[in-house]
């Protein structure tokens, strides 16, 4: 009849099982595949990332080089960092912290000069 | 795929019969777009984890005859088909008239490529 | 008697999605059911016209949030036999090691919202509180809690080294701990028993001639499970299926309780019998023809029809999720019971109308 009791009285004495987020929070996991960044310096512009891309929230503009990417589209798979030719794309482990407003990551780079122009990686 | 058979309209139904008493169990149908006028149908019935498939090719405009009476789990399926390719089937247990996703609005063969949608109603008209 | 026309959803507090049921009543006798469904209908399958069949992995995983990874498995794995693919043993037991610890998660996730479904609410947080864990085990391996997101075509994208491996099991060992405790709550308790126990009998030749699948059917007492046909790695491993007699709702919660063990034992042997070697192989060239390929999903049989054409998007790519299988069943369930018992007749049969529809 009273089968639940004793996990009821185990729970009593165990500590508790949430956190106070976000007082307190986990630390990450190392294989967690967290907020996407760019190190736009090492970036080509080459697309690859943009073409891969499932939820297709990565657009780049080879001409005015920039980098721009939705992160409210991004579904996290990391597709976009294992194909990056120039390994410039990173996950963090750590989630992107809540906001209230809608924002688009947005970079700009150097324009390249003409031998990296034509590096669009095919696949 | 390995065992496909193929049926016409006017078998197929007896051919589900017979997959019936053989102790197949309905798994599901597919209706696959092949170009702007046809679509094949292919229906696939499990017996101890071994799998037959029914292949039949059909005109978009023509009726098909229900299997629903035959294995009733298929009315699912094929009020699903109606929605999504806009062909018909003759004799549903439960029609649901093209409403099971869609509103009565819709257009008519939203799973079709474009093109072929747009061929479908000028047909009608 | 006057005859009342109840309508069942598509909001209603024990459907964790929407779907609708006229219940048409006799008094409170239910004598009749119309399903009616499209509330969440997405038309993933023909986002495949406009993702290349390596980006529509993605997609797949997102039909169905609970089983993501044996989603995306079963498209890779349609793919692979397309093309030709072998892939490596050891991304075979690995993409059994991640299926089965989702089918643990899977079923907790059940049998909470099932207990939840007669009121049952501290067993409900029990189990949800068991099932973090293994969304940490998630985490922790595959990179994301919900879509681990671990199958490519051609193998898995993450490997699992020794230390990683004996982490999990030992995570897996508290789980075990913790669903033993829960088992005299789950299959002796009076208000469970009281509830479940002889309500929405399915009789072993309905579920056959339904088409029933998983669980439900299994719990009618028929010992199918589609891991029987041995792919990935369940050949290599000692799998029996887990069969109930009554079909009754009782039945089905003891199948899936007992199932759930039965996955975490069946991780400590894949990760036992774990080879070595590569985890995957270079892809190369597009899918051409058309395949059916299956697995089990914590909810049943599911089907994945595939046609490519050669080119990168695929022709046509249908999915029949075994919840769709599973309505009709639900709707020989119903007539005959009481209204009180609709609810937990409905959620017996594990419902995910998001898969239903895609
Ligand atoms: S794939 Fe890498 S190098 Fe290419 S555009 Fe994207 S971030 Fe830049
Ligand atoms: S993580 Fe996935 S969804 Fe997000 S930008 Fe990269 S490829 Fe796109």
């Amino acid at each position: 009849m009273f089968d639940m009791t004793p996990n009821i009285l185990r729970n009593f004495f165990h500590k508790s099982s949430t956190r106070l987020y976000p007082k307190e929070t986990r630390q990450a996991f190392g294989n967690a595949r967290g907020e996407l960044y760019n190190e736009i310096e090492a970036c080509i512009f080459c697309r690859t990332c943009a073409r891969k891309c499932p939820s297709q929230c990565i657009t780049v503009d080879t001409k005015e080089a920039t980098w721009q990417c939705d992160p409210f589209v991004c579904v996290y798979c990391g597709v976009c960092v294992e194909n990056c030719p120039k390994k410039c794309l990173h996950q963090k482990n750590d989630y992107r912290k809540p906001v209230t407003d809608k924002e688009i990551i947005f970079m700009k780079g150097e324009t390249k000069k003409k031998k990296c122009e034509g590096d669009p990686q095919e696949t | 795929m390995k065992e496909v058979i193929s049926t016409t309209k006017g078998t197929v139904v007896s051919k589900t019969v017979d997959m019936k008493k053989d102790g197949y169990r309905f798994v599901t149908m597919s209706c696959v777009e092949l170009d702007a006028d046809t679509v094949d149908i292919l229906y696939h019935f499990d017996r101890d984890l071994h799998l037959k498939h029914l292949r039949l090719t059909i005109q978009k405009k023509e009726a098909v005859p229900s299997v629903s009476l035959v294995y009733f789990a298929a009315f699912l399926v094929e009020n699903e088909i109606q929605d999504q390719f806009g062909i018909r089937f003759d004799g549903l247990v439960l029609d649901y008239e093209r409403t099971l996703y869609l509103e009565k609005e819709a257009p008519d063969a939203p799973y079709c490529r474009i093109s072929v949608s747009r061929d479908v109603k000028s047909g009608e008209d | 008697m006057a005859r009342t026309i109840i309508p069942f959803g598509p909001q209603h507090q024990v459907f964790p999605e929407p779907i609708h049921l006229k219940l048409v009543l006799e008094d409170e006798i239910v004598k009749e059911v119309v399903p009616a469904l499209g509330y969440v209908h997405r038309g993933l399958e023909m986002l495949a016209d406009v993702r290349d069949f390596h980006q529509m992995i993605q997609i797949c995983e997102r039909v169905c949030g609970i089983c993501s990874t044996i989603h995306a498995q079963c498209y890779c794995q349609g793919i692979e036999e397309l093309m030709g693919i072998e892939i490596p043993d050891r991304a075979r037991f690995l993409r059994v090691i991640w299926a089965e610890i989702h089918r643990v998660q899977s079923h907790l996730l059940w049998l909470g919202l099932f207990a939840d479904a007669f009121g049952f609410e501290s067993l409900f947080m029990q189990c949800w509180k068991i099932r973090e864990k293994i969304m940490d085990i998630n985490e922790a391996t595959g990179g994301n809690r919900v879509n681990p997101s671990i199958n490519i075509i051609g193998g898995v994208k993450r490997d699992m080294n020794p230390d990683m491996a004996q982490w999990v099991l030992t995570q897996l060992d508290l789980v075990e701990k913790e669903v033993n405790h829960l088992e005299k709550v789950l299959l002796n308790d009076y208000t469970v028993k009281k509830r479940t126990v002889g309500k929405g009998v399915l009789t072993r030749e309905k579920a056959m001639e339904l088409g029933a699948v998983g669980p439900t059917l299994r719990g009618s007492g028929v010992e199918q499970d589609i891991r029987q046909i041995g792919y990935a790695a369940y050949g290599e491993l000692a799998h029996r299926p887990v069969v109930g007699i009554d079909g009754d709702a009782y039945s089905r919660n003891r199948v899936r309780f007992l199932e759930t063990l039965q996955a975490i034992a069946l991780v400590r042997e894949a990760v036992s019998k774990l080879p070595a070697g590569d985890i995957s192989v270079k892809v190369k060239g597009k899918p051409e023809g058309e395949v059916v390929t299956r697995v089990e999903q914590p909810r049943g049989e599911l089907m994945y029809y595939i046609k490519g054409n050669g080119g990168k998007n695929l022709d046509r790519l249908r999915i029949r999720t075994p919840t769709f299988a599973n309505i009709p069943p639900l709707l020989s369930m119903l007539p005959g019971i009481e209204l009180a018992d609709v609810p937990v007749i409905v959620l017996s049969i594990d419902p995910c109308i998001s898969c239903t529809e895609r």
